[in-house]
């Protein structure tokens, strides 16, 4: 897990981002930085607005007002809501992965694991087969899928073989920002605690930044550098992991903290 | 040359869900720490030596005051710096040894000793090599290193915290109660490698109960008691 904080431009600037749905206010006046390499957790309840905020950061939803703005692979900062629809959608191929709760969402559940893979790659313009079936070999080793299920439909395969299969299709192709939403939500305690490791791994290896969204403060102290925590669309805390969570200001926070069951 | 240097640092906790009272922990804490020496914080249970550890590695906030480390060469404070410097700091120039190992599913003894290396960019193998060297000092049977800690006993846990600790060269290391549930061979491992840490010019903050290696390894005690706050009448 290399971590280099110290010298480089942040990926993402986030300004001031507000979302309402009519009157109803889904995330508020949000602000923050992300550098490469580092791994930022949004936890809140249900309804805090968390997943709205991820919908906006990834222009998957268009915002009220505030401006995200990204540092392409040219330098170049643009604001994502000003990128044409042909722009997003490149970035969202090449640069950008997106895991979502329910694999399905992620996965074309109809091919097979090997061309959910691949079909990542040929978009980044991959033509030889060879190389495909290679890769995605790898790749599918890399998030513990026996060589052996590549021509398998995701269909077959168990929760959280999917999800780690939907990982695999995410990061591929070499993304420099992934968004994580609730990525081990409903998976049992053991095959969640594989998937976190994995994730862990793979996050620090290839020194992605990441955005994940959680209401699970384990996943958000075993995966983030830096979090923030969300009520009522606001976020009311922020700050180094460890602090936020050894150390926890809020009145909501401290709730937040103290109803983890301890084992 | 001072390594780190607490100035009238204060704090306290605000119970929200005990109807807002406030516990004052500590006010206008000031010591400084040089290279090569130990300093012990002494006091009793409840004195806030630990917050003191804490507040110094960035886990706790402070309400006032400066925590300033030298890091490459120049002089940052930590109580106000922003989460990436702290990382940074935590890095290259501040270490750490809790009294409780946070464990990790499925990462093994020898990869959790080996991490501060390898996120520093020292080579796997080598980090792992290290790794090696520190378990079998501090007697770490073989069989456990392949093993995630979770379920080893306390003074195995222990063990791999301190190995973890020490297996950089950060030139502050800040000690909590490394030595609790350690016998009297292992502690007497620590005492010896606490030495070299001092010998190589590192400054050492540490808590200890143990009154037998507090007075073997101490240059100086610093009575947190001295910092208790004032109740407001």
């Amino acid at each position: 897990m290399s971590q280099d904080f110290s010298h480089q431009d942040p990926l993402l600037r986030v300004e001031g981002l507000t979302k309402y749905y009519g009157s109803r206010l889904g995330c508020a006046d949000v602000s923050f930085e992300l550098w490469p390499g580092e791994v930022l957790a949004i936890v809140g309840e249900s309804g805090s607005g968390k997943t709205t905020l991820l919908n906006s950061l990834s222009a998957t939803l268009e915002p009220t007002s505030g401006k995200t703005m990204y540092r392409m692979r040219d330098g170049q900062w643009r604001n994502i809501y000003d990128l044409s629809e042909a722009e997003r959608r490149f970035l969202f191929r090449t640069d950008w992965g997106f895991v979502h709760q329910d694999a399905a969402m992620g996965l074309r559940m109809g091919v097979s694991a090997g061309a959910n893979v691949g079909e990542r790659l040929m978009a980044v313009g991959d033509r030889n087969y060879g190389h495909i079936r290679s890769t995605a070999l790898d790749w599918l080793g890399r998030v513990e899928i026996a060589a052996d299920r590549i021509d398998d439909q995701p269909r077959s395969f168990s929760g959280g073989m999917r999800q780690r299969l939907q990982i695999a299709r995410n990061l591929v192709t070499g993304p420099r920002l992934v968004f994580m939403d609730e990525p081990t939500g409903g998976l049992d305690v053991s095959v969640q605690a594989r998937l976190l490791d994995l994730l862990r791994g793979l996050v620090g290896e290839l020194g992605l930044a990441a955005i994940v969204v959680t209401h699970d403060l384990a996943v958000a102290r075993l995966l983030s550098h830096r979090m923030m925590v969300m009520k009522d669309g606001h976020v009311i805390e922020a700050g180094l992991t460890d602090r936020v969570l050894d150390d926890p200001r809020e009145p909501y926070t401290q709730l937040l903290v103290s109803s983890i069951l301890q084992v | 040359m001072t390594a780190l240097s607490v100035q009238n640092l204060s704090k306290t906790f605000t119970m929200h869900l005990r109807d807002g009272i406030i516990l004052p922990v500590v006010a206008n804490v000031n010591f400084e720490l040089h290279p090569g020496e130990c300093v012990v914080l002494g006091g009793p249970s409840g004195a806030g030596k630990s917050s003191i550890l804490k507040m110094v590695y960035g886990n706790y906030g402070v309400d006032a005051g400066a925590i300033v480390l030298q890091h490459h060469g120049e002089a940052v404070d930590l109580a106000t710096a922003d989460p990436r410097t702290v990382l940074t700091l935590r890095r290259d120039s501040i270490g750490y040894v809790s009294q409780f190992l946070r464990t990790v599913p499925r990462v093994s003894a020898l990869d959790v000793v080996a991490e501060p290396l390898v996120i520093r960019g020292v080579d796997k193998a080598e980090a792992q090599a290290k790794a090696r060297e520190l378990l079998a000092r501090l007697n770490l049977p073989e069989r456990l290193w392949s093993l995630p800690p979770a379920t080893f006993s306390g003074g195995e846990q222990q063990r791999v915290n301190i190995a973890r600790g020490f297996i950089t060269h950060h030139s502050v290391l800040l000690l909590d109660e490394p030595t609790a549930s350690l016998d009297a061979i292992n502690r007497a491992v620590v005492v010896a490698m606490i030495a070299e840490k001092k010998a190589a010019g590192v400054a050492l903050l540490g808590i200890f109960h143990d009154e037998d290696v507090r007075t073997q390894v101490a240059d100086r005690i610093v009575d947190v008691t001295a910092f208790a706050p004032r109740i407001a009448a």
